[in-house]
């Protein structure tokens, strides 16, 4: 299953790396070669496709056009700042995510529709117009946090990345909370619970052995998703805070058509969600001791 | 002698889509220490909703009336606490189908162990040695191998086993089992029957035992009431219901038996569909059904009766022809 | 005799109460679905300025007075730039969600017919796609093909065909499974017309839920690729676009222009998604 999503992934992101000339200025034709050669773009499209997937097994993901350096080098620059956020927000997420749909399983009667219309319209919240809410709130009106920037050091740069964090982390809280609350539903619901509750186990203990214990599969598996999604979502969150990130330059080298560059963050992505995927697998496949046989192909 | 368990003027209504509907009419019950009641009905009769109401398992948004005691303390009355502590230490209960009732994702160890450790008092060598004897008494082979199994790699007759010996595991004096081999096949049912019997009068336990079959009921059980459509219309000696059974449905009941060792030409029926409790209007629940029924029965609801030994609900009780309720199966 | 309610649980009244209640969010769904439609056909005659009209003397205007929302940095009306601005904004959902489920019905169906390994050839495809997130793939597709509304729509329009395909497929299955298909075989109708005249309109229910639902999504993506400034370019008028031209006005305190935009944009996607929920218990009798 995941050499299959690789491969696909292969075959859509490499595109025409000539293509990256026509939306450039029109050099002479003289200049146009050189550089077709010095970029290997005179090659037939399977030939630099085999160079670039052959270079990207060893980490080398060939030069950038645009701005004259390895691709490598400009990822690796930025990769530690994508990844705490996207840690920072994955932890959020979880956290925040798991407990409202925990509290809105559980107290289904007194807190039930309220999560249930809160959450619905959080998933209509995108992180570009919470950032702009939280900048709107936070930053400028009450000057709690930084507008933009990444910020350094650690605790510095957690302190410029909350903003960013918990806009990029608002609609995917709320499908986390749903997916557990529809799960923690229907454990509740299940007759083993009904066992439980006839032998005089009280309610905490049904919570944590029986009903999360039960349905930590299925939020395992849509918080693995979030996450892995996550990634995608740094480009927005980024760009809207000015962090000088991965999915920041994923964005810059699109509108510019460095296409180098788009391809290999392209590919780290969709590895990113792929191997975030099998992590899920294998973790379902402990929990659950019926999932024996299950690979996690 | 009080009752241990005692049901009184029992009435459940569970919420519908338009208000509420009703799956318990009237069931008004004893159970005394160390006997063993039967409630025996079709499928839809209540019988299993009466258990959940005597267990304080009745869906969301139930509404009972009636009073259930046990021990003369009323169960619907009991706070949280009180009532965790009735159910951790006075009763065990059994379920129908132990595949769907035991935790799939936990070991027999822990479940065993989850229901005697509740109350604190056992360590947890003292708690895994009751369970270890527990499980031997229920007839489980290689306990220690079990115990750190997990459900789906034992089969449904040991699953069983292993939810009677959890209910057993707290000491407790009444047992409610809801048609504990319903889901097992038939040459487990006997094991399994046989090991609730011989467990119970071993240990002198009440049980209140759910069944559709009254051919096991009069086996294990003292006394039998008859359900049907959320009222108890009948409720005997086990011994005398055959000789005795007065009311119409009952004696449907029991000429509908197959008898081991007659060829029947054709298995015998009851007319007609069997009713739910919320299609039940004024008059008798059993009307639509009755080969004898008259103008009072579709008018007026008739009240349970004292008769010798047990009490019937019917306007014209002892007057059925036994062979004249009964129609024939294939003729439809 | 004591009358108890076992569990502290809402009576019938109430539960009754709150469908109405769901019943009633649904309709406001598809009323605020029905104008921000007229807006977008209706925009030239119900806009009280020109979208792009620039007016040096009307920056920064505060919402109330001549301008209902306001200006922006430059003096545009932002009230007529959001009318005209549902155009672009939901045209390209529209698109996506056409594409998508034209493209997700036939290979659904298809895949459903054929089964075997074709069947099992489209499961994975959709899984890789479904693998590869819509942002990334538009993002990738302007890089390709440039910024515009084009790129990005068509890349989502591909990854959006999973979202449509797998619930269609699993629907096509069950019913080519059903006698009454079998029936019509042995009549001597053809896959394709019985295919196009029973098993589709069957699926349509479903393949509307899935539609609308997906319609919010989409809209969602596009927005943020405007934003990112990849898709619609100025100065046309686009809710996400709009979002994003504000973004520097907040600093001075002018919230405006992307809070109006980015509420639109939230208002109309909690829409579609609440449309799509009240058309599942009405077509499909199910929560979703």
């Amino acid at each position: 299953m995941a050499s299959v999503v690789i491969y696909g992934a292969m075959f859509v992101v490499p595109g025409d790396p000539a293509s990256l000339l026509v939306g450039g200025s029109k050099p002479n034709p003289e200049a146009l070669a050189a550089i077709r050669r010095q970029f290997h773009l005179d090659e037939p499209f399977w030939q630099s496709y085999l160079r670039w997937l052959g270079g990207a097994v060893r980490g080398d993901f060939g030069t950038s056009l645009v701005y004259r350096s390895p691709v490598a080098d400009l990822i690796a620059a930025r990769a530690l700042t994508t990844l705490l956020l996207v840690a920072y927000a994955a932890i959020v997420i979880i956290v925040a995510g798991v407990g409202l749909g925990l509290l809105a399983g559980w107290k289904e009667r007194r807190a039930g529709a309220v999560i249930t219309v809160a959450t619905t319209v959080m998933m209509g919240a995108p992180t570009f117009v919470m950032a702009v809410v939280f900048v709107a709130v936070f930053a400028t009106g009450l000057g709690w946090f930084p507008v933009f920037g990444a910020g350094s050091g650690l605790a510095d740069r957690l302190w410029h990345l909350t903003l960013p964090a918990f806009a990029l982390a608002f609609s995917w809280i709320a499908y986390v909370a749903q997916m557990t609350r529809a799960s923690v539903r229907e454990e509740l619901r299940s007759e083993h619970v009904d066992t439980a509750r006839g032998r005089g186990v009280p309610e905490r203990s049904i919570l944590r052995r029986h009903v999360l214990r039960n349905a930590s599969g299925p939020i395992l598996t849509v918080s693995g998703l979030t996450v892995a999604g996550l990634f995608a979502g740094t480009a927005v969150a980024e760009q809207a805070f000015g962090i000088n990130g991965v999915g920041a330059l994923l964005v810059q080298s699109a509108a510019k058509q460095d296409l180098a560059i788009v391809q290999a963050i392209s590919l780290v992505l969709v590895v990113a969600f792929v191997m975030v995927n099998m992590l899920v697998d294998v973790a379902n496949a402990l929990l659950d001791p019926r999932a024996t046989r299950r690979t996690a192909g | 002698m009080s009752a241990l368990l005692s049901i009184d003027r029992l009435r459940v209504e569970l919420p519908a889509k338009k208000g509420s509907r009703t799956v318990i009419h009237d069931v008004s019950l004893d159970v005394r220490a160390g006997e063993a009641v039967a409630l025996v009905g079709e499928s839809g009769s209540g019988k299993s909703m009466t258990t959940r109401a005597v267990m304080r398992l009745l869906p969301e948004g139930a509404r009972l009336s009636g009073e259930i005691r046990f021990d003369g303390v009323s169960i619907p009355g009991m706070d949280r606490r009180a009532l965790r502590r009735w159910r951790a230490t006075r009763v065990g209960m059994v379920f129908q189908d132990p595949r769907a009732h035991i935790n799939p994702v936990r070991r027999i160890g822990d479940f065993l162990m989850e229901g005697v450790r509740l109350d604190g008092r056992l360590s947890a060598g003292q708690a895994r040695e009751r369970v270890s004897r527990l499980m031997r008494a229920v007839g489980v082979a290689d306990v220690d191998r079990r115990l750190s199994q997990y459900p789906h790699e034992l089969s449904g007759g040991l699953l069983q086993r292993v939810m009677i010996a959890a209910a057993l595991a707290t000491e407790p004096d009444l047992l409610l089992a809801d048609e504990p081999t319903t889901a097992l096949d038939v040459t487990t049912q006997e094991e399994v029957v046989a090991i609730i019997d011989g467990l119970r009068r071993e240990r002198g336990l009440a049980m209140l035992f759910i069944t559709h079959d009254l051919d096991l009921a009069a086996a294990v059980c003292d006394r039998i009431a008859v359900m049907y459509a959320g009222s108890i219309v009948e409720e005997r000696p086990a011994g005398a219901l055959t000789p005795d059974a007065s009311h119409p449905y009952t004696r449907g009941l029991l000429a509908a038996r197959p008898e081991i060792g007659r060829r029947e030409p054709r298995l015998r029926t009851i007319e007609g569909r069997p009713i739910s409790a919320f299609e039940v209007g004024d008059g008798c629940a059993f009307a639509t059904r009755c080969p004898m029924v008259r103008d009072l029965c579709r008018r007026e609801r008739p009240a349970p009766v004292h008769v010798t030994g047990g009490r019937v609900a019917c306007h014209f009780a002892g007057e059925a022809e036994p062979q004249a309720v009964v129609g024939d199966g294939a003729a439809r | 005799m004591s009358v108890l309610q076992l569990a502290a649980a809402p009576g019938s009244p109430e539960i009754t109460s709150r469908a109405y209640r769901f019943g009633a969010l649904t309709a406001v769904a598809c009323a605020v679905v029905t104008l921000l439609t007229l807006a977008a056909v209706f925009a030239p005659a119900v806009a009280p300025y020109d979208p792009t009209q620039v007016d040096p003397s009307a920056v920064y205007q505060g919402p109330g007075g001549a301008h209902l929302l306001g200006t922006d940095d430059v003096g545009r009306d932002i009230l007529s730039r959001l009318l005209y601005g549902a155009r672009a904004s939901l045209l390209g959902p529209a698109i996506v969600v056409v594409v998508a489920a034209v493209v997700g019905t036939l290979v659904a169906v298809s895949a459903a017919w054929i089964g075997g390994r074709f069947d099992a050839f489209v499961s994975r495809g959709l899984d890789v796609i479904f693998a590869f997130p819509g942002l990334v793939l538009a993002i990738v597709a302007v890089a390709v093909i440039g910024p515009g509304l084009m790129a990005p729509a068509a890349a989502l329009s591909i990854s959006y065909v999973p979202y449509i395909a797998r619930v269609l497929r699993t629907a096509a299955i069950r019913q080519r499974n059903l006698p009454y298909i079998a029936a019509l075989e042995v009549q001597g109708f053809g896959a394709a017309a019985i295919c196009a005249r029973h098993l589709v309109p069957n699926l349509l229910p479903l393949l509307i839920v899935q539609a609308t639902v997906a319609f919010g999504y989409a809209l969602l993506d596009l927005s943020a690729v405007s934003f990112l400034g990849l898709g619609t370019q100025p100065p046309a008028p686009e809710w996400g676009l709009m979002v994003a031209n504000g973004q520097p006005s907040i600093v001075a305190g002018h919230l405006e222009q992307s809070l109006s935009a980015g509420l639109t944009i939230v208002i109309a996607v909690v829409a579609f998604n609440l449309l799509g929920q009240g058309l599942s218990r009405v077509f499909l009798g199910e929560d979703r």
